[in-house]
């Protein structure tokens, strides 16, 4: 086992173009690390510099307290799980989880009881002897786990392992996964661009965008105090709803009325001019619902619902907006990094299970003052960051 | 839904008789007595059944050197085809360097050339090189003329192998070397054996060379020493003598065939990543 240090890591392509642009990420011994981000962050890229796939262009990258950058991916000794598993379609499933063993030649003796280890935590005892094509996905998934876990490898990495699951099998091995991590105690790298895996799994998460590192914290933290409007956008589901506002006072204006800021909050933005406010769906309510000192921590306001989905322990009210051209182009770029299709000019309003709220009513929603995010339209900066 | 059951069916008859016919003709022929071939209008199936061409051809001295000859240059010729086209293969398929395209290019334009263009100068040179005559003269040829279309098929086959199986050996501890020969070489065995089987199949059939650059039996192989089987006159060929060595040198190709046939099984690499 040991950490990894990745420091001031770059790795440009042909064209010149950076990938990974000046990434340091200190993963401690022991530690449940996640890469997330959109598709084209860079995040498998800088997996694949880790295990020695991918040269490094320039910067250090430090394992268990040695420099690796010109070592080759059989001298790191680290464990790999790919995508697609990569599976040895030729070998039976005991050889395929023997096969790191059998090159390292290790007598026949040890191959055979690392094996039925292995074999015996993942359950694959029953499937030794068939050829991973007979195998289902989740079985598969298993194998390349098994190949893994056999080698007493420094430290595992994850390439997306999930993705190719439906989404039942997804689950229940996200949480064999945790499992797995936490009994070997084995230091984890897992890369994936699904922000519920991100948010389950992590002991910390890196929230990468076009090859730069946006934040790196733990999962509360980049939900409650996300640095930028990226982070803020991309994790959360659904997603935080982002408003044109304006601060007067402690007055925050938004496109539905005005709603009182805490102190420190309004001083924080005042005089900018329009501002980005990003408010997550579940910090708003049905005012119908609350009771009298709920609703006097927040505002109220009115807006004409056009959609509501019921979903039984909770609902979603959908309210459109028109965006102000000046925002509108900011949130526009942030849909295309976060892989989104809808134009965002609604807003998503989260409801108490017991709101009677009906599509095409006018309502009163009550919204959460305190847990606004004021964000600056041009650098997308959080402005209400509490350090 | 009958019609095309007895549509497929005469379909099926038909194109069977197109292509068997001939090799049965041939069959037949050799299991005919000498007299009855050179009667003047010979029945399909013979009168009276003889073993007798058989008997007289493994006890050709002649014949039987021509087939070990025959052998020994095809096998040789294939193995040498077949490793090269392997490494020259996996080349193509995994690394970029300057002139691939001209590598395969030029592949191409060997395979296009026709061989008999090149008899002329094979033959100085081999005289000068000493290799007229000896297994080498017809082994590098074949090669030769194999090499490209080896390298075709077998690229084609590399390329078709997920780069994450080798990338995946390496992680596990595998030199390039080891990931190669563990894990490529398997996965792309019916390549190896398509490669294999159909340079076999040309330097076993080969005439042109083979009447060209050999001069006794000590390189010569069968179907140029079939040339050379001429019956008491010219007016009377051996016609039952030619029909039993066309039989002899198929029949080894036959069993080749249905040996690897179940080695090309499609879809080998099924299982290996998330179809």
């Amino acid at each position: 086992m040991a950490a990894i240090e990745m420091r001031n890591i770059v790795k440009k392509y042909g064209d010149g173009f950076p990938a990974v642009n000046d990434v340091s990420i200190d993963v401690e011994d022991g530690e449940f690390m996640i890469l997330v981000g959109p598709s084209g962050c860079g995040k498998s890229t800088l997996l694949r510099m880790i295990v020695g796939l991918e040269d490094i262009t320039s910067g250090d990258m430090v394992i268990g307290g040695k420099r690796v950058n010109a070592l080759a991916p059989r001298d790191r000794n680290l464990a790999m799980v790919f995508q697609n598993y990569a599976l040895y379609p030729h070998l039976s499933v005991f050889e395929n989880i023997a096969f790191p063993l059998r090159l390292a030649g290790r007598p026949e003796s040890e191959v055979e009881s690392k094996v039925r280890d292995a074999s015996k935590t993942l359950e694959l005892d029953e499937h030794l002897q068939r050829k991973p094509g007979n195998l289902s996905g989740g079985q598969r998934q298993r194998v390349a786990m098994g190949r893994a876990i056999v080698r007493d490898a420094d430290a595992f990495l994850f390439d997306e392992p999930l993705s190719n699951l439906d989404a039942k099998l997804r689950g229940q091995m996200r949480t064999e996964i945790a499992r797995l991590q936490k009994r070997l105690g084995i230091t984890t790298v897992y890369v994936t661009h699904d922000q519920t895996e991100a948010m389950t799994l992590g002991d910390r998460v890196a929230v990468l965008r076009r090859g730069v590192l946006q934040q790196l914290a733990t999962p509360r933290e980049l939900y409650t105090q996300p640095v930028n409007l990226f982070v803020a956008g991309f994790i959360g589901s659904p997603p935080m709803n982002f408003l044109p506002a304006q601060v007067n006072g402690d007055q925050l204006e938004l496109p539905f009325g005005s709603v009182t800021l805490p102190k420190d909050k309004a001083a924080k933005a005042e005089g900018r001019g329009v501002i980005i406010a990003g408010i997550r769906p579940e910090h708003f309510n049905d005012a119908a619902v609350l009771d009298a000192q709920t609703k006097a921590k927040g505002a109220t306001f009115t807006a004409h619902v056009d959609v509501v989905e019921w979903l039984g322990h909770e609902a979603y009210a959908y309210v459109p907006f028109e965006a102000s051209p000046d925002v509108a182009d900011q949130l526009a770029e942030l849909e295309r990094d976060l892989d989104g299709e809808s134009i965002r000019t609604q807003l998503v309003i989260g409801l108490d299970a017991n709101s009677t709220i009906a599509k095409g009513e006018d309502a009163e929603i009550w919204v959460d003052s305190s847990e606004v995010h004021l964000f600056d339209p041009a650098t997308g900066e959080n402005l209400t960051l509490s350090t | 839904m009958r019609k095309n059951w007895l549509g497929t069916w005469v379909g099926f008859v038909l194109i069977m008789a197109w292509c068997l016919l001939p090799v049965v003709w041939i069959v037949s022929l050799s299991f005919k007595s000498a007299a009855e071939t050179t009667a003047g209008s010979p029945q399909f199936f013979p009168k009276a059944w003889t073993t007798q061409n058989y008997k007289d051809i493994i006890d050709n001295p002649d014949f039987t050197r021509a087939l070990l000859n025959s052998a020994g240059i095809a096998l040789s010729a294939t193995f040498l085809s077949v490793v090269l086209a392997t490494l020259a293969a996996y080349a193509i398929a995994r690394l970029d360097f300057r002139g691939k395209r001209a590598v395969l290019s030029l592949a191409l334009a060997i395979a296009m050339f026709p061989v008999v263009s090149l008899v002329g100068p094979l033959f100085d040179m081999w005289r000068t090189f000493h290799l007229f005559n000896t297994w080498p003269g017809l082994v590098i040829p074949y090669m030769s003329f194999t090499l490209p279309l080896s390298i075709w098929t077998l690229s084609a086959f590399f390329r078709e192998i997920p780069w994450e199986m080798e990338q995946a050996a390496q992680v596990d501890g595998a030199t390039a070397w080891q990931a190669f020969r563990k894990v490529i070489v398997p996965l792309a065995a019916p390549g190896v054996f398509t490669a294999a089987i159909l340079t076999f199949f040309f330097a076993w059939n080969e005439f042109v060379l083979a009447i060209s650059l050999t001069s006794t039996t000590a390189s010569r192989t069968v179907p140029a020493q079939m040339a050379y089987f001429v019956g008491a006159d010219q007016f009377n060929p051996p016609y039952s003598q030619l029909a039993t060595a066309s039989v002899v040198v198929t029949v080894p190709v036959v069993i080749l065939v249905l040996l690897f046939q179940r080695k090309i099984v499609a879809g080998l690499t099924s299982g290996a990543v998330k179809g």
